[in-house]
Parts: structure tokens; sequence; C-alpha cells
């Protein structure tokens, strides 16, 4: 490993790390306040380790949802990472099958966006380097992640404090993040109607999928449009509120 | 400090889709040269069809305090940042509950 690009992978990382942490923080917190124990948390971040999809899944946990409808819509949420892996591909020919198995797992938004960004300015793109930003994001988002669960352990009502609103401004700001892209509004509108119509007559949980399903099928019956999606741009609006 | 089984077990699931999610584009892309337009447009609708799910019925079943916060939240994403969101919908809610009252 070359240490001169582990070094400077630690270094832009911690930019990330740091900026992540409340996000962290937040869902360990909101995490406990929902039923998880601190053990579960550490698990949920450690394996899992995304940050949208983690909060997706504490707030259908508390939901009584059936289990593969959470595993569904942490799928559904994490599906840009599907573009992500395919457009890094150029890249990473050169890494080892084991160092290929470590850089899917710690490919996050940030850590996409980043990766391009200097393929793009013409630094090859090491392993070495890759690692140093990665794991200087993965760590504190663990560690953080079960210090907010402690401090969420001590709060006694939700509402009382205001964390109840929390979530739903979170999820709010990450569709925001995707308002760029093609047949947006379109399509946040007709998956708002159909949750809540699904919510009110067919009931929870059936209006996550139903939902979902609607703006999915909009998107694909909506006249193509020419450009390709902006990627990077994506994965760096993200940057602020996810890992 | 309970660690319950079948949450351990749907966590573990959650990883998998999740790591599925970021090694699958690299092993369709090796394999196949490109995804058909309609199936992308649908690909690309994916994220934003299912998180406005978990918004709009909090929304619709949340007390005029949290329909109020998730308002300024959205302008305040739309022109600051989405970390002020945050701070600005907890401000609405915890500004209302305390003066007008929940």
């Amino acid at each position: 490993m070359n240490r001169a690009d582990f070094v400077e992978g630690l270094r832009g990382g911690s930019a990330v790390a740091l900026a992540s942490a409340p996000f962290g923080a937040l869902f360990g917190a909101l995490a406990v306040e929902n039923g998880m124990s601190l053990s579960e948390v550490a698990f949920m971040s450690a394996t899992v380790y995304a940050g949208a999809s983690q909060m997706v899944g504490i707030e259908l946990f508390g939901q009584n949802v059936h289990a593969w409808l959470i595993v569904l819509s942490i799928l559904a949420v994490n599906f840009r990472h599907v573009l992500y892996s395919a457009a890094l591909a150029r890249y990473i020919g050169h890494f080892t099958p084991l160092q290929k198995f470590f850089t899917f797992f710690l490919l996050v938004d940030p850590q996409f966006a980043e990766a391009v960004k200097r393929s793009e300015a013409g630094k090859p793109l090491t392993f070495a380097w890759y690692f140093g930003f990665g794991i200087i994001i993965y760590i504190p988002w663990v560690l953080i992640s079960v210090a907010g669960g402690m401090l969420g352990g001590f709060i006694g009502n939700p509402k009382a404090i205001g964390l109840d609103i929390l979530l739903p401004a979170y999820f709010l700001g990450i569709v925001l993040g995707f308002r760029k892209r093609d047949n947006f509004l379109p399509v946040a509108l007709v998956s708002a109607v159909a949750s809540v119509v699904a919510y009110r007559y067919v009931g929870s949980p059936w209006h996550v999928s139903l939902g979902a399903a609607a703006g999915i099928a909009l998107a694909a019956l909506l006249p193509l449009p020419r450009e390709v999606p902006d990627l990077e741009a994506d994965a760096l609006q993200s940057e602020v509120h996810e890992v | 400090m309970e660690f319950d089984l079948h949450m351990a077990l749907v966590i573990l699931a959650a990883a998998v889709a999740t790591f599925a999610t970021r090694i699958g584009g690299y092993i369709l892309i090796t394999r196949m040269k490109s995804i058909p337009p309609r199936m992308e447009a649908a690909l690309n609708a994916v994220p934003a069809a299912v998180l406005t799910t978990l918004v709009a019925p909090a929304f619709f079943i949340g007390g005029w305090e949290s329909k109020l916060a998730l308002i300024v939240a959205l302008f305040v994403g739309l022109r600051i940042s989405h970390t002020w969101m945050l701070v600005a919908a907890w401000a609405v809610v915890m500004g209302w509950r305390y003066t007008i009252g929940a």
C-alpha cells in the first residue's frame, strides 16, 4: 500500500466523517427511541453502513412491518448504489478481488463522488487512497451512532423535545436531494398522493410499497429524457446528510 | 442490552441487500453493455418515490405543528441547506408546543 496515498485518503475522508457525525448520532438516538438496543445499533451501522437506509430501517421497525418489506425498502433506498458501482467499474479494474470487496462495502455517496472526481482529475485511483478515505468515515460512523444511542437512552418523551419531527424532516431533505433528476416533481407528487391514499384505505405498511410503485411506474411511462443523470452531482448533494 | 435474533437477521438481510446494490452495478456493467432506457428511468425514480412515501403520510397524520414544520423545512431545504432543514423543523415544532401547546 502506498503510504502517501493512504494518508491523503485519510485527510479527505475525515472532512466527510466530521460532516456525517451529527447524522450518525441522530441515527443512534432515534434507533434507541424506536426500540433498538445499543448492540443492534452498532450491528446495523457496521453492517449496513448507509445513513438514509438505516433511518428507513428504524422508521419501519417501529411500525411492525414485515421483515421482507423492510429489506425491500432499504434495497430501494440504496438502489442508486447500483449506478455508482457501475460507474466506478472503469477505474478499479486493477484492484484484487479482496480489494474490490472492500471497495464496494465502503461505497457511500461521498466516497463515490470523491473517487470519480479524483479519477477524472487524472490521478490514479489507488486502493490505498480509497481505503484510507473510507475507513476514516466508517469507524467514526459506527462509534458515533452508538454514542448517539447512549444519549438517546436518557431521553424520556421524544415529543417533549421535538425528536418526532426529525425523521420526516430528514427524509424530506433526502427527497429534495433528488430534485434535479428527470421527472422528479411528477414522481414525487404521485408517490405522495398514492402513499397517503394507501395509508388511509389500505393501511401501514402498504403505503410504502404502493406509493413507491405508483411513482416508479409513472417514471417508466413518461417520455424518456435525453440526458444521462449526473451521478456525481447526486452523490455530492447527499454528502451533507448521508454517509 | 439484549440482542434480538429476529432483529439481527433483518439487519443482516438489509446489509446483504445494501451490499448487493453496491456490487450489482459492477457485475451488471461487466456482463452487459447497457441498461434499457425505460428501466433506467424507473431505477432513477426509485429513491425519490420510496422516500416520498415516508414523508407524505407523516405530514398527513401529523398535528398542525408538524405540518407547519415540514412546510418550513421544505423552503429552508430549497434555499439554504439540508442540515438547516432539521434545525428549522425542530425549532418550529418546539416553538409551537411551548407557546400554543401540543
